[in-house]
């Protein structure tokens, strides 16, 4: 009982944390995963290849190894951060070409009619893409986005080794500690679920919210 | 109503390697009703979209109104903004209607007047309304097009073009996606715009339609334009053994 005492504290700050990662980490990736898909759909190409290059190379690559090079490396080259900040960027980075990756095929499920209507009455490019490509192609985008989202919250978990305080870092000081690994792993478990959970019903009650008008009623 | 003209002069238009449209000539005249026949791939769409240049013209002239359109200088192409400028006369019907879903019926109505004209909201909800009027939908503002039928959303697509005000119109096709008890209420809506005085260059295979409301009729084969003529000249009295073939054809397949 006063393992409850001792560690819940502690374990509810640690998923707090992990929560506060996963919702930053998503946005901020959606975010850079967003102005890739736009370049690489608009830009010249020279600029597409780098950007190719950028994808291939954080797709290939373990999120582990990234962190270690963000964290441990980047002092070497003068970018100095603590590990919350260092594991937020770490995450960005590392959900950014899977989210791009996304977004370009959700654009591309948008029917090219209807940005060629937009074209003939005279709408510019970027009126375009704000009222009628990101909607749209968003829509498409969303089922894949809740689920890229699910698995972030797992990697999460990686954060630990960097020392940033989430649930897996209280977890193991935890099992470390009194060598309860069953009960702390089970709360481990047990919080992820009810996230991962919360997640995907949000994600399925925005997704009827959105598409609602966009479904012909037969 | 102001209404275009349009002269096309031996405009050529390549895909890659392959010969879309070859020299092809045809004078528009204003307000009046010209229709475009031919055979499936024979250019009809490719003409059509050269002239509010979505498809881009690799030699001779399209010219609304004497202004030349998509260049400044033949092989300079205009800038975007002018471009913009020249497609805002011009309104676009196409076969798939291309209604934007994620809006109303209204608001696909009044996108274009408030992003491209720059009216207040309030302003191109009225436009809108009267536009969605004239083609009969005025109670359908509210509806997005997953609850209009094929009818009513290419009626919608109508409004869309004239609440722009354009001084001509392109027409893709825009019965062919249609189920057949639908093409007549789309057909009037358009017979009224040709009363109107519009200015209207229709791509069909709606021949009844060619044959009433049209003032002249384009016959195209293979990118080629093969002749130009009063409905009655193409259909009673075609000088051409390619249009009768079609003409043949045609009536093979819808008698029963
Ligand atoms: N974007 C394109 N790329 C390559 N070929 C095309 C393209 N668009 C049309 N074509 C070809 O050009 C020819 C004319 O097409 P189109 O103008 O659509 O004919 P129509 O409207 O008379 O049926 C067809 O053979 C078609 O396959
Ligand atoms: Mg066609």
């Amino acid at each position: 009982m006063d393992l409850v005492s001792q560690y819940g504290p502690a374990l509810l700050r640690g998923f707090g944390i992990t929560v506060i990662c996963w919702i930053l980490g998503t946005i901020f990736g959606m975010a850079l995963g967003l102005v890739i898909a736009l370049i690489q759909r608009y830009a010249p190409r020279p600029v597409r290849w780098l950007i190719q290059i950028y994808i291939e190379v954080i797709r290939g690559t373990p999120f582990l190894v990234q962190l270690f090079v963000l964290y441990y490396g980047g002092p070497l080259i003068g970018l100095r951060l603590d590990a919350l900040p260092a594991g937020l960027l770490g995450l960005t980075i590392y959900g950014s070409p899977y989210f791009a990756e996304i977004f370009r095929s959700g654009f591309r499920a948008v029917a090219h009619g209807q940005i060629e209507a937009a074209r003939a009455i005279g709408m510019t490019e970027p009126t375009i893409i704000r009222r009628i490509l990101l909607p749209l192609g968003l829509v498409s985008a969303l089922p894949a986005l809740v689920n890229f989202s699910i698995i972030l919250t797992k990697e999460t978990v990686i954060l630990s080794i960097i020392t940033v305080p989430e649930l897996m870092y209280q977890v193991s000081r935890m099992s470390a500690e009194t060598f309860r690994y069953v009960e702390a792993n089970l709360v481990l478990a047990l919080f992820f679920w009810a996230l991962v959970e919360t997640i995907s019903r949000l994600g399925r009650r925005l997704e009827a919210r959105i598409t609602q008008h966009l479904i012909e009623r037969t | 109503m102001q209404a275009s003209s349009v002269e096309i002069s031996k405009v050529n238009k390549f895909y890659g390697p392959f010969h879309a449209l070859k020299d092809v000539d045809l004078s528009i005249p204003p307000g009046k009703v010209t229709c475009l026949i031919g055979p499936s791939g024979s250019g009809k769409s490719t003409l059509l979209r050269c002239i509010n240049f979505l498809e881009e013209y690799d030699s001779g002239e399209v010219r609304i109104d004497g202004k030349l359109m998509g260049y400044d200088a033949p092989g300079r192409k205009m800038s975007g903004k002018k471009l913009r400028q020249m497609r805002r006369g011009v309104g676009m019907v196409f076969q798939q209607f291309n209604l934007w879903p994620h809006m109303t019926a209204l608001q696909n109505v009044a996108e274009g007047l408030i992003r491209v004209r720059g009216l207040p909201k309030s302003e191109a909800e009225a436009r809108a309304t009267d536009a969605l009027r004239k083609v009969g939908l005025a109670d359908k503002t509210g509806n997005h097009p997953a609850r209009l039928s094929g009818g009513q959303q290419q009626r919608v697509a109508i409004a869309r073009a004239i609440a722009m005000e354009p001084q001509l119109m392109l027409f893709d096709e825009p019965t062919s996606a249609l189920d057949p008890e639908l093409v007549g209420e789309v057909l009037n809506v358009m017979k009224t715009l040709a009363s109107e005085g519009m200015t209207m260059v229709v791509v069909t295979h709606e021949m009844g339609f060619a044959a009433h409301v049209a003032d002249q009729v384009a016959f195209m084969e293979k990118g080629e334009l093969v002749a130009v003529d009063s409905p009655q000249g193409i259909f009673h009295a075609p000088k051409d053994e390619r249009i009768w073939n079609f003409l043949r054809t045609y009536r093979e397949r819808n008698a029963f």
